[in-house]
């Protein structure tokens, strides 16, 4: 399936701009394309559970997204702005949300 | 009139999570609050009491914050229940008012969504609206009430400004509604999420125009806050200074009241007649009340940082440094504060764990957080440092204050292991989502923040009191009775229930250095860590004369080996002796099984350590 590769963690060619977001980097923005529950791992939560989780927390398909901060192990967790909240999440949830990112701008 | 008159109308607070929702409810209760616990649960419950301006009283309730009524957590769960009306022990809330920040609206207009199918009558407070109206936010106020079908009022906790206009709403609210109405609230699904998201954000692109100066603040402040490399450094010197002060701040006040509470035991002592009576207050009483209040002014001054970082929005910043380093040892970013917490003392730690929403996430943490050198510690670690370690200084550095360093530092360490250990043998497996909103920064309000002291301060004492004290009293009785025989040399406590126990063991501890006044002293020290300090001193038959700890850290030094002084350090890194914070694990984890559990990793870890570090220290010549 397709939606397998969107929400994996391998990075894609850099002219793919609909990837997840977990594979994004700083500066990187974006629109939420969509939002599912799975992360393509077992997670401690359910698939409904998580999903709900980040819609609450206003990733929401259509909000704008940027890539603030990364931490420094692993680059994780990362800071994002979505919309005009600030929200802090790890690369492993990042994964369930999709997200088409805006081209270069040279 | 007066029908209303007789039962005070009930409100409580609702919203999000740092909108300002302790602030205002601080402003409109001062210090007239209570705080308690929900009935069955260990959530903390905080009521405060007011009159409106239409002459009715009301108790007001501060709810946990919350994004959703959909419960995930103990808190969140006394929050939706409450608002339901069906939390037991609890009266429905007559009128709810839900707290907004007015430059962050956009997350809590799906919670008022919520709040609008439960059918109870509610007011929205936009609260910190100057600094709305500062970034040049215009809010259509008339439209969003029309769309919510709620009055609504601008508020400035902080300013305590809209205050008289929120509690007219109240008072309106409560004459022109009879009661709730239908309630049609249930637990949404995901699809049901998205369609409340949808119409939050249509009434918020209908009522509120972006800012014309939004706040950038925030977002250059966490451009070096938030950094990879600085932002650890400046966290780590931040908690660095943090507990510098609570050492150097606080031994003066600790020593003013240990001094004053010593000298008070000793007036008793020379003018009551000597005999059972004379050594029950002064031994007993005294020295019980004493033994609580000298752990005030860490408490208070770690807990002033802690607040101080939490009103200004850097808490979560630290979670978010912290997760990567924390999630390596298997704990969650959340358990960071917690953790922090209990470095003042383990109890608010563990009580604050219910942050934690997974079960695991949250039992791990309860386990290794007695393992951060609570304030408890300090005593003893003054006493045997100031006995053994010179004041000499290596590299400018004081090694005393080096050696405390070090057993900080194991603490934290072994903290990582054993969840480390825990979470890779015994609970393998998945993980709970990391996921939290990162507020605006804020300064913080003085008022606010001296109110939110003053009730950590009431718990404290309203609990250690209720704790320490009895077991204070039974230690007295322990090492008083019976009286040793007539003609007997050597101290009483020699005679006594607790020297025969002490006597009894000790050939366990012998092999970690432990001689048998050590092993007596820590019977005692079971009601708290410190108490070992005190029980030291009746055992050497020094403490009782003028309550000073220097006269007992000579006594120690000519007793001791350097090697049996540098395994007592050892054993108390780990020291399982706490009652209270066993019986407060008992309490939050509802089953003996994790104190048992907890008290019986930490005596192994600790009897291992001390031998470890006795035999090491013999061998290198300290013996």
């Amino acid at each position: 399936m397709s939606d397998a590769v969107l929400t994996a963690d391998t990075p894609v060619a850099s002219d793919a701009s609909i990837r997840a977001l977990s594979t994004a980097g700083r500066g990187d923005k974006g629109v939420i394309v969509a939002v599912r529950g799975e992360t393509g791992a077992p997670e401690a939560v359910a698939a409904e559970e998580l999903e709900r989780r980040l819609l609450e927390m206003g990733f929401v398909e259509g909000a704008r997204i940027e890539i603030l901060q990364e931490g420094l192990f692993g680059r994780d967790p990362i800071a994002v702005r979505v919309d005009d909240t600030r929200v802090a999440l790890r690369r492993r949830e990042a994964r369930a949300v999709t997200v088409q990112f805006d081209g270069k701008t040279l | 009139m007066t029908d209303t008159a007789i039962r005070p109308a009930r409100v409580a607070l609702v919203g999000n999570p740092n909108s300002g929702k302790t602030a205002l409810f601080n402003a409109l209760t001062g210090a007239r609050q209570k705080v308690a616990n929900y009935a069955g649960v260990t959530v903390e419950r905080k009521e405060g009491q007011l009159v409106t301006p239409g002459g009715r009283s009301v108790s007001v309730l501060d709810l946990p914050g919350t994004y959703s009524l959909r419960a995930r957590s103990p808190d969140e769960v006394v929050t939706r229940d409450a608002v339901l009306g069906r939390l037991a022990g609890e009266t429905a809330p007559d009128v709810l008012i839900c707290v907004a920040d007015a430059t962050n609206l956009r997350l809590v207009l799906r919670l008022v969504l919520e709040l609008k199918q439960v059918g109870r009558p509610f007011v929205l407070a936009l609260n910190m609206f100057d600094i709305a109206q500062r970034q040049g936010l215009r809010i259509d106020l008339e439209q969003l009430g029309r769309e919510i079908g709620a009055p609504i009022v601008t508020t400035v906790a902080t300013r305590k400004r809209g205050l008289d206009e929120l509690l007219t709403q109240v008072d309106t609210l409560t004459f022109t509604h009879s009661g709730a109405g239908d309630n049609s609230w249930r637990e949404p699904n995901a699809a049901e999420i998205r369609a409340a998201h949808a119409e939050a954000q249509r009434i918020f692109k209908t009522c509120v125009r972006p800012p014309e100066r939004p706040d950038t603040v925030t977002g250059k402040i966490d451009s070096v806050l938030l950094h990879p490399v600085a932002g650890l450094a400046i966290l780590f010197t931040l908690l660095f200074v943090m507990f510098q002060a609570v050492f150097t701040w606080a031994t003066i006040p600790a020593d003013a009241i240990d001094g004053g509470f010593a000298a008070f035991g000793a007036f008793v002592t020379a003018h009551l007649p000597e005999g059972l009576l004379s050594s029950f207050i002064a031994d007993g009483l005294i020295a019980g009340v004493g033994s609580v209040l000298v752990f005030l002014p860490p408490i208070l001054i770690l807990f002033f940082f802690i607040l101080l970082l939490e009103d200004s929005g850097y808490m979560t910043r630290a979670a978010f440094l912290m997760d990567k380093i924390m999630g390596g040892a298997g704990l969650h970013g959340r358990a960071f504060i917690p953790l922090l917490s209990s470095f003042a003392c383990a109890i608010p730690g563990i009580m604050s764990t219910r942050v934690i929403d997974n079960k695991q996430d949250r039992l791990t943490t309860i386990l290794v957080a007695p393992l951060m050198t609570c304030s408890a510690r300090i005593p003893v670690y003054t006493l045997i440092i100031g006995a053994f370690i010179p004041r000499t200084t290596v590299h400018g550095l004081s090694l005393q204050g080096l050696v405390m360093f070090g057993l900080y530092a194991a603490g934290i360490i072994f903290a990582l292991l054993v969840s480390f250990i825990i979470r890779r043998i015994f609970w393998r497996g998945t993980v709970e989502p990391f996921m939290m909103e990162l507020p605006t920064y804020r300064w913080p309000e003085p008022r606010n923040l001296l109110l939110n002291l003053w009730t950590r301060a009431k718990i404290f004492l309203n609990r250690a009191g209720r704790i320490i004290m009895p077991l204070m009293v039974l230690v007295w009785v322990l090492s008083t009775f019976p009286y040793p025989p007539e003609g007997a040399t050597g101290p009483a406590i020699d005679y006594s229930i607790a020297g025969r126990l002490g006597h009894f063991l000790a050939p366990i501890m012998h092999p970690i250095g432990f001689n048998w006044q050590m092993t007596v002293a820590l019977i005692p020290g079971m009601a708290a860590r410190e108490v070992a300090v005190a029980a030291l001193g009746t055992v050497y038959a020094v403490g009782g004369a003028d309550g000073s700890t220097d006269a007992l850290s000579a006594t120690l030094n000519s007793q001791w080996s350097l090697a049996t002084a540098l395994a007592f350090l050892a054993w108390y890194v780990f020291a399982p002796q706490c009652m209270p914070t066993l019986g407060v694990v008992k309490r939050e984890t509802n089953s003996w099984i994790w104190p048992t559990v907890m008290f019986v990793y930490m005596v192994s870890l600790a009897y291992l350590a001390a031998f470890i570090v006795y035999h090491v220290a013999v061998a290198l010549g300290a013996g």
